[in-house]
């Protein structure tokens, strides 16, 4: 079973939550990321992703031995999609289990926001007035030594 | 040979998905400087690098064989 994904279809969410369920655990989070239609005011038409598909796949199974060293007994699986998505598609599913609820939540926030940080997948938004590649939020965000550093990683 | 991957906003710049060059001997940071200039990439302080599918810092040295790739700052999710 891949635990770790990337995918040009649709995504079966129940696939995925399928895939953390275990004996041992009492809670299952799911988080469904979709694409909206306004940000800040601003209508998208829709979506492509693009990724470096076979880094991404390493670094999401990175995170997902974060998770497992960081909350005891935890179980993660990610399946994130790329292409063309229109608005309210389904682009990730994250599915964590652990034995209690509260570290099911707090494990699944921290894939989503790691996420951000060191996958190398990529948005271009389009617009009724032009298109653009998106970087992190407002591009502020400058790399000295060419890597994330551990601040950035650990934030 | 080393092969150089381009994405996002760089990929447009650069007008292809990947070039092959020798870069075997220079620091990721050399390379990176070599082709800003070449290819007028933009925003490049933003940019990772990573080598074989890791991050690399700049200083790291690029051995024949390695692929190189430009990392944007992400935006999946």
């Amino acid at each position: 079973m891949k635990f770790f994904e990337i995918t040009k279809e649709p995504i079966n969410i129940q696939e995925v939550i399928d895939k953390v369920v275990q004996r041992e655990a009492g809670a299952i989070t799911t988080f469904i990321g979709t694409v909206r239609e306004l940000t800040h005011g601003k209508r998208t038409l829709f979506l492509v992703y693009e990724a470096y598909e076979s880094m991404a796949v390493k670094k999401l199974e990175q995170i997902g031995r974060e998770i497992e060293e960081r909350w005891q007994g935890s179980k993660v699986a990610i399946t994130h999609r790329v292409g063309r998505l229109d608005i309210t598609d389904v682009a990730v599913v994250i599915a964590v289990s652990t034995p209690h609820r509260a570290d099911a939540y707090e494990a699944n926030r921290y894939a989503i926001e790691r996420i951000k940080e060191i996958v190398p997948i990529w948005k271009k938004e389009h617009w009724e007035d032009g298109e653009e590649w998106i970087g992190n939020q407002l591009e502020t965000k400058a790399y000295p030594s060419g890597k994330p550093e551990e601040d950035d990683l650990h934030e | 040979m080393n092969k150089v991957l381009f994405f996002a906003h760089l990929r447009d710049a650069v007008g292809k998905e990947l070039i092959e060059i020798n870069a075997s001997g220079k620091t990721v940071g050399e390379l990176k400087e070599e082709l800003t200039e070449k290819y007028h990439l933009p925003r490049m302080e933003t940019v990772m690098t990573a080598i074989n599918e890791e991050f690399a810092s700049n200083d790291e040295v690029i051995q024949d064989g390695d692929e190189i790739a430009f990392i944007p700052p992400v935006s999946g999710g």
